[in-house]
């Protein structure tokens, strides 16, 4: 996926949404700049599918070797997908964040919160400021 | 350290550093009826020497463990303690130092906490042990939540009666601010009803909490009570007797996933009641959600072996109010003295404790039931303790008169269990002899016989 296409949390997380089958489904991952942030991966817990999530709500947490963080949800959905083989292979989010690096992707129920995200440029100028 | 008090000078000080004219001027936001008026309602000051004989005096009315032939269980027991451990535990490197936080200072306090939990994932038979919590209850209260944590089952744990009032009294105390339900399954004849548990039990429950050997000191079925937790994917949490591990299976070994005990047997003196030491190990899939320091075996840069904390992002010094727990405070001393205890009676020496505990207890249950006014209340196997009915339901009174004679016979079951109120529960370690016991026996028969306590109020 291409990264300037896509829409950003503040805390990090991106979205990208698309039509199937009538509903719009969301691919949710971390940004490079988060991933480079976290410094050294260790751990990843992500939700199983089927659970129902709202915007802003915990889906997970990514540990780094510095810190334990909370991984939050851009939009209202339920859990279709989850990409569990990345557990075992935590090097994905730094090598392919906006790819292979995927977490979740969940079929969304309410889009109000779509509005209130990042776009790229914006994204772009709150991590100029964080970093 | 001698006491330094406050001078006019100081106090002015600091008065003037926060800009405040005098002390009354300080207070003066404190409305007058929640302060006190006139002087502190305290008795004239001693002198040193004064002080030390009222001091005396006071601690006179204790009646120690050392100084009576002691029978008293229920979670803190008179072990006999090698002399090797006092002289280890009383080192200042040890006796003084604090949470290693800094590990290239602090390599001996590291490799204590990385033996200790060495030893005791091999005493419980599981993966991972942190450097312990503050004693036997909490740890119970801490494995409940790491089980709720664990199962995303936040609302319901299931227990027996034959656990330790006290450690779930402590549950109940957690849970007073959380919508969950602590679900106690009787214990008809001094042991869960393993049908009761199993009509208890659901899709909804966190986890099983037993005690093995429990509260009375009966053995539960625990590999049953796993099979029925496991079935709805539910924790099987064990409360163990360190001690009772010389003989019996490891937690481990007969399903359990997370084990947790009170370590005082290990070491440590009865001391009043602590302070004392939490034992908790578990699975290693449940190692994100355990409370505590876990120190960890890694190489330096030279690949020389040393110790660290680990997974301490999780912890409340890094995550806050996010932690797994806000009691991270492990009794680093007391791991030490379980360390060193273990390290120094070794297998062989465990298995010996346990084996006397075992025979001598139950030589004592056996003679003091020789007398007919008493009975076993309850018909289960047994460790270490056992309950003893007396016939004519004066166990305040027997207990009373054999404190008299020199014996801590035993403690009375009334404040936990009212149908129980005619029972005490009695606990004999390898430290009491084959004389000792033949004269509590006698003791208490002969209040029997000659009833002076029959008058009560």
């Amino acid at each position: 996926m291409n990264p300037e296409e896509l829409l950003y949390c503040e805390t990090h997380e991106w979205i990208h949404v698309e039509e199937q089958a009538g509903s719009k489904v969301g691919t949710v991952g971390i940004s490079a700049f988060a991933v480079e942030q976290l410094t050294d991966l260790v751990y990843i817990e992500l939700p199983e599918v089927g659970r129902a999530i709202s915007a802003g709500g915990e889906f997970g947490e990514v540990e780094s070797v510095k810190a334990v963080s909370p991984l939050y949800c851009p939009v209202a959905g339920e859990i279709v997908a989850v990409n569990s083989d990345i557990k075992d292979r935590l090097e994905v989010l730094g090598e392919d964040p906006y790819q292979a690096g995927w977490l979740i992707k969940l079929r969304i129920t309410d889009e109000s919160a779509l509005s209130e995200l990042l776009d790229y440029a914006a994204y772009q100028k709150q991590c100029a400021e964080e970093g | 350290m001698p006491y330094s008090f406050i001078t006019h000078e100081d106090r002015q000080a600091m008065l003037s550093a926060i800009g405040a004219a005098s002390l009354e001027e300080l207070f003066a936001p404190i409305p007058d009826e929640l302060r006190i008026q006139g002087p502190l309602d305290l008795p004239p000051a001693l002198c040193e020497l004064e002080l030390e004989q009222h001091m005396h005096q006071l601690a006179a009315k204790n009646a120690p463990a050392g100084e009576k032939v002691c029978f008293l269980g229920g979670g803190s027991y008179d072990h006999f303690v090698p002399a090797v451990v006092d002289a280890i535990a009383s080192r200042g490197e040890f006796y003084t130092s604090y949470t290693p936080y800094q590990p290239e200072v602090s390599q001996g306090n590291l490799q204590v906490m990385f033996e200790y939990q060495t030893l005791i994932c091999q005493l419980t038979g599981m993966d991972v042990s942190n450097a312990s919590l503050y004693e036997g209850g909490s740890a119970a209260a801490e494995a409940v939540l790491m089980s709720m944590s664990t199962t995303g089952r936040p609302n319901k744990v299931v227990t027996s009666a034959s656990v330790h009032p006290e450690y779930r009294q402590i549950i109940e105390t957690y849970f007073e601010q959380l919508n969950s339900e602590l679900v106690t399954v009787p214990a008809p004849d001094g042991t869960v009803s393993i049908e009761q548990l199993a009509a208890t039990v659901d899709d909804d429950t966190a986890c099983v909490l037993l005690q093995h050997p429990n509260f009375f000191g009966c053995l539960e079925d625990v590999a049953a009570a796993a099979e029925i937790a496991h079935h709805h994917n539910a924790v099987l949490v064990v409360s163990c007797d360190p001690i009772s591990l010389g003989l019996l299976k490891r937690p481990g070994d007969l399903g359990a996933d997370v084990v947790v005990a009170e370590g005082q047997p290990l070491g440590t003196p009865m001391q009043y009641g602590g302070p004392y030491l939490g034992i908790l190990a578990c699975r290693e899939r449940f190692v994100r959600r355990m409370p505590g320091r876990i120190a960890g075996q890694t190489v330096d840069r030279r690949g020389r072996r040393c110790w660290v904390l680990t997974l301490q992002t999780r912890e409340q010094h890094i995550r806050r109010e996010r932690a797994t727990s806000n009691i991270c405070t492990n009794q680093g001393l007391f791991a030490l003295r379980a360390a060193t205890y273990l390290a120094t009676v070794g297998p062989q020496g465990l298995r010996q404790t346990a084996e006397l505990c075992l025979r001598k207890a139950n030589y004592a249950a056996d003679a003091i039931t020789a007398d007919r006014r008493f009975s076993r209340a309850q018909h289960q196997p047994f460790f270490k303790e056992f309950v003893i009915r007396d016939a004519k339901g004066q166990v305040e009174a027997l207990l009373d008169e054999a404190t008299n004679s020199g014996f801590l016979a035993g403690i009375p079951l009334a404040p936990w269990y009212p149908e129980l109120e005619d029972c005490f529960l009695v606990a004999v370690t390898e430290k009491r002899t084959k004389e000792e016991i033949d004269a509590l026996a006698n003791c208490l028969a002969s209040v029997s016989v000659e009833a002076p306590v029959a008058v009560t109020q």
